[in-house]
C-alpha cells in the first residue's frame, strides 16, 4: 500500500521528466539530468522518520501533484511586477529569473566582462563554457530527493564567476520571481565561483507573485571559494503566502576564505533553508547570520551543517526568531569536526522571540567533534519580554503594544544592521517595521 | 490647587503591605526630597505613582493636576499627563537608539495633547538642544537605550529623557545612588536646569550628598511606610549628622 502510494506521488514528476530529457543539450548537460533522475528513482522524499526531516512536515509539498516548468516559465511576468523588487541602484547588475528561467528583458545587465561574468547558466550551457562544466553539479550533495529533483531538471539559474582577485565594483542582484500561476514547480540552479582572492556582494531574492497557488520553488545554490576569496551573500526569501521554498546551499570554501552568509526568510508557507558549508582550507571564515519572522500556521526550518575539514578554521552561526501565530520553526545547527581538525573555533547562537504562546520552536545544535583542541559553544534562548522591559516605555507615555512593536523590531534589527549593503538593509528595516508596528 | 496631593496611601506588594498610609502635597514650582533607610518604601512610592502593576494600591487617592481619577490610568496616560519617573536601575533596550526610542515617546506624548508629531529631522534638532543643556555627548542619540551604558551614563540618560519629555512632576528615584562625585554633579546640574515655576521635583534619596546640589524646599522622611518627620533642608543635615537610627527614637513603635 505504502508502495503504491509512493509511485502516485512520483508520476506527475516522472512524466516531466521525460519532457526535460527530450531538451536539446549537450551530452554532458544530459548526463547531470539523467544522474539526478537517477538519484530520485532511488531515494524516498523526505519523511518524518529521517532525524533531518524529524521536525519539518513537508507532506504537502511531497503530497500537491505539481506541473514541473520545463523549457520556459509557466507565466508572463512585465517589468512592472518586478520593478518594486528590483534596487533603485544604477551602478547594480540586476538578473532576474522568472520560474527559474533568465529574462534579460527584465534584467538590468552590468557589464559581463572576462574578469566577472555574470549570466544565466542555461546561455553558457548552450554556448559552452569549461568552468562551469568543470563545476556544475559537482559539490551539492544529494542530501534529499528535492536536490535530486532540482538536478533532473537542471535549465538555467544563475551563473557567476569572479576570476582570482576580480571584484565586482557593486553588488549582483539576483531576483527569483514565482509566477505561481498554479502548482507549478520551479527548479533554480545557481553556480557562483569565486577565483583566488576574488571578492564579491551577491543579494538573492525569492520573490512570489501569487499569494494563493501552492507553487514549489526547488533551489540548489552551489558555491566554490577559492583560496583567500571573500564573498558576502544575503538571501531573502519572500514567496507568496501559499508557496513553498525548499533550498540546499552548497559553500566549498579554500584556504583563508571568508563567507558572510545572511539568510532573511519572511514569507512563503513552507521554507527550508539547507546551508551546508566545508571549511576545506587551513584558516577559513564562515560567519552564518539568519533571521526568520515566522507567524500565521507556516513553518521555516533552517538546517545548516559547517564541517571544519582542516584546521585552524572559524565559524559562527547566529539566527533569530520571532515566532507568532501556530508557526512552527526549526533551527538545527551541526557542527563536525573531524580528527585533524585542531584549533577549530566554532560558536552558534540560536536566539528566539515568542509573541504567541501556540508558536513552536524546535532548536537543535548538533556537534559532531573528533578533535581534541578546539573551541565549540552554543547556547539557545526563547522568551518574551519581560515586565520590567514594558513597564519602561509605559513610563515614557508608549502603550504595551508599542513597546511589542517596538522591541520586536529592536530584535530584529540586531541581524538587520548587520547587513553592509545600504539599499538592502533600509528595505529589510522597513519590513519588519511595518510588520510589526500597531496597527 | 496643589499639583500632587497624596491622601492616606496604602500599597501593597505580593500581598505585603508596604505603604502605611502616605500624605504628601506637592506644588509647583517646589522640590521635594523624600529620604529614608533601605526598605522604607521609598522606591514602592515612586513605582506606585508610576503605575508599575506590581504595585497595589489598597487605600487612599491620588490627585496629579485635577485628575481624581489618575490612580486608575494606565502607566502611559499618567506619563502623558505629565509624570516622568528616573529609574533607580533603567533597563537596557537592544536594538533600539536613544533617539528612536525618544521620539515615538514625545510623539504619543504630543499626539495625546493634539500636537503635531515631530518628523525624524525636526526631532534630531530638539534632541541635540536638549543633549546640550544636560550635558550629554552627542553620542547617545546612537546608541542603543542604556545598552553597554555605565552606571553613570544610564543615570544621565534618565535626565536627558526628562529634558526631552518636559514633565510637569519628575520623581527621581535614587538618581545619585552609585556616581561618583563627578558624576554626581553633572547629574544635579542637568536637573538644576530643569527646574522651573511650572515643574516640580520629587527627589528619592538615601543620602544627603545630593542635596548639597540640588537645594530642596522641603524634605520628608520615609519610616516603615510612613512619613516619619517632614521639615526643611535642615532635616537632611540632621538626619546625616544622626543617621537613621534616630528615627527608631523618635518614632512610636
Amino acid at each position: 500500500m505504502i508502495e503504491l502510494m509512493e509511485r502516485t506521488d512520483r508520476a506527475h514528476y516522472e512524466a516531466d521528466l521525460k519532457r526535460v530529457q527530450a531538451l536539446e543539450s549537450p551530452a554532458w548537460m544530459k548526463d547531470i539530468r539523467e544522474a539526478g533522475a537517477a538519484r530520485f528513482a532511488e531515494m524516498d522524499f523526505p519523511h518524518y522518520k529521517q532525524e533531518a526531516w524529524r521536525l519539518t512536515n513537508v507532506g504537502p509539498v511531497v503530497k500537491t501533484p505539481f506541473r514541473s516548468v520545463v523549457g520556459e516559465p509557466s507565466g508572463h511576468v512585465t517589468p512592472d511586477d518586478v520593478a518594486a523588487h528590483l534596487y533603485d541602484a544604477p551602478e547594480w547588475t540586476q538578473l532576474v529569473f522568472v520560474d527559474g528561467f533568465l529574462s534579460r528583458e527584465l534584467s538590468r545587465m552590468g557589464d559581463s566582462t572576462q574578469a566577472v561574468r555574470v549570466g544565466g547558466i542555461g546561455e553558457a550551457v548552450a554556448k559552452g563554457d569549461e568552468i562551469l562544466e568543470e563545476h556544475l553539479a559537482k559539490s551539492a550533495e544529494y542530501t534529499n530527493a528535492f536536490v535530486a529533483l532540482n538536478t533532473a531538471f537542471l535549465q538555467d539559474g544563475a551563473y557567476i564567476h569572479v576570476s582570482e582577485g576580480a571584484a565586482p565594483s557593486a553588488p549582483i542582484h539576483l531576483l527569483f520571481i514565482s509566477t505561481g500561476v498554479d502548482t507549478i514547480a520551479s527548479y533554480p540552479r545557481n553556480l557562483i565561483i569565486l577565483g583566488k582572492s576574488a571578492e564579491a556582494e551577491i543579494v538573492e531574492s525569492y520573490v512570489g507573485l501569487n499569494n494563493t497557488a501552492g507553487y514549489l520553488n526547488n533551489v540548489v545554490t552551489e558555491i566554490v571559494m577559492e583560496d583567500n576569496a571573500t564573498l558576502r551573500r544575503y538571501k531573502v526569501v519572500r514567496e507568496g503566502s501559499a508557496g513553498h521554498h525548499l533550498a540546499t546551499t552548497k559553500v566549498m570554501q579554500g584556504r583563508d576564505t571568508n563567507f558572510h552568509s545572511f539568510s532573511i526568510s519572511l514569507t512563503g508557507q513552507i521554507v527550508r533553508n539547507e546551508l551546508d558549508v566545508v571549511l576545506g582550507g587551513e584558516g577559513a571564515n564562515a560567519l552564518l547570520s539568519g533571521l526568520y519572522l515566522n507567524d500565521g500556521d507556516r513553518l521555516i526550518d533552517n538546517a545548516l551543517r559547517v564541517t571544519h575539514a582542516s584546521p585552524k578554521c572559524y565559524s559562527r552561526m547566529a539566527y533569530k526568531g520571532v515566532l507568532d501565530g501556530t508557526s512552527r520553526s526549526v533551527f538545527t545547527g551541526k557542527v563536525l569536526v573531524p580528527q585533524g581538525s585542531q584549533q577549530t573555533d566554532s560558536n552558534q547562537l540560536n536566539n528566539n522571540l515568542l509573541l504567541s504562546d501556540k508558536a513552536t520552536l524546535d532548536t537543535k545544535p548538533q556537534l559532531e567533534i573528533f578533535a581534541d583542541d578546539v573551541k565549540c559553544t552554543h547556547g539557545a534562548t526563547i522568551g518574551g519580554f519581560p515586565r520590567e522591559l514594558i513597564f519602561y516605555f509605559q513610563s515614557r507615555g508608549m502603550t504595551e503594544a508599542m513597546a511589542h512593536a517596538i522591541l520586536t523590531f529592536g530584535f530584529a534589527s540586531e541581524i538587520v544592521d548587520k547587513i553592509n549593503i545600504d539599499p538592502l538593509r533600509e528595505r529589510l528595516s522597513k519590513y519588519v517595521f511595518d510588520k510589526y508596528r500597531p496597527k | 490647587m496643589a499639583m500632587l496631593e497624596i491622601s492616606n496611601l496604602h500599597v501593597s506588594v505580593d500581598g505585603h503591605e508596604i505603604l502605611k498610609g502616605v500624605n504628601l502635597i506637592v506644588d509647583a514650582g517646589e522640590v521635594h526630597a523624600i529620604m529614608g533607610p533601605n526598605g522604607s518604601g521609598k522606591s514602592t512610592l515612586a513605582l506606585a505613582l508610576a503605575g508599575h502593576g506590581a504595585y497595589e494600591v489598597t487605600e487612599g487617592s491620588v490627585t496629579f493636576l485635577g485628575h481624581d481619577d489618575f490612580l486608575d490610568m494606565p502607566p502611559e496616560e499618567r506619563a502623558r499627563l505629565g509624570l516622568f519617573l528616573a529609574f533607580q536601575y533603567p533597563v537596557e533596550i537592544p536594538g533600539i537608539s536613544n533617539a528612536y526610542f525618544l521620539q515615538s515617546a514625545l510623539n504619543e506624548m504630543r499626539k495625546s495633547h493634539g500636537m503635531e508629531e515631530l518628523d525624524a529631522f525636526e526631532f534630531q534638532d530638539l534632541l541635540a538642544e536638549k543633549m546640550e543643556l544636560v550635558k550629554v555627548d552627542p553620542s547617545f542619540a546612537d546608541r542603543n537605550v542604556n545598552e553597554g551604558f555605565s552606571g553613570g551614563e544610564k543615570k544621565r540618560n534618565e535626565i536627558l529623557q526628562m529634558a526631552v519629555m518636559e514633565p510637569r512632576l519628575a520623581i527621581l528615584d535614587e538618581t545619585d545612588s552609585g556616581l561618583d562625585i563627578d558624576a554626581l554633579r553633572i547629574v544635579a546640574e542637568g536637573i538644576n536646569r530643569l527646574r522651573g515655576k511650572d515643574r516640580a521635583f520629587v527627589l528619592v534619596t538615601h543620602y544627603q550628598r545630593m542635596l548639597n546640589y540640588v537645594k530642596p524646599d522641603f524634605v520628608h522622611v520615609l519610616y516603615q511606610g510612613k512619613f516619619a518627620k517632614s521639615g526643611g533642608p535642615e532635616l537632611a543635615l540632621e538626619l546625616e549628622d544622626k543617621g537613621y537610627d534616630w528615627l527608631k527614637e523618635s518614632v512610636p513603635a
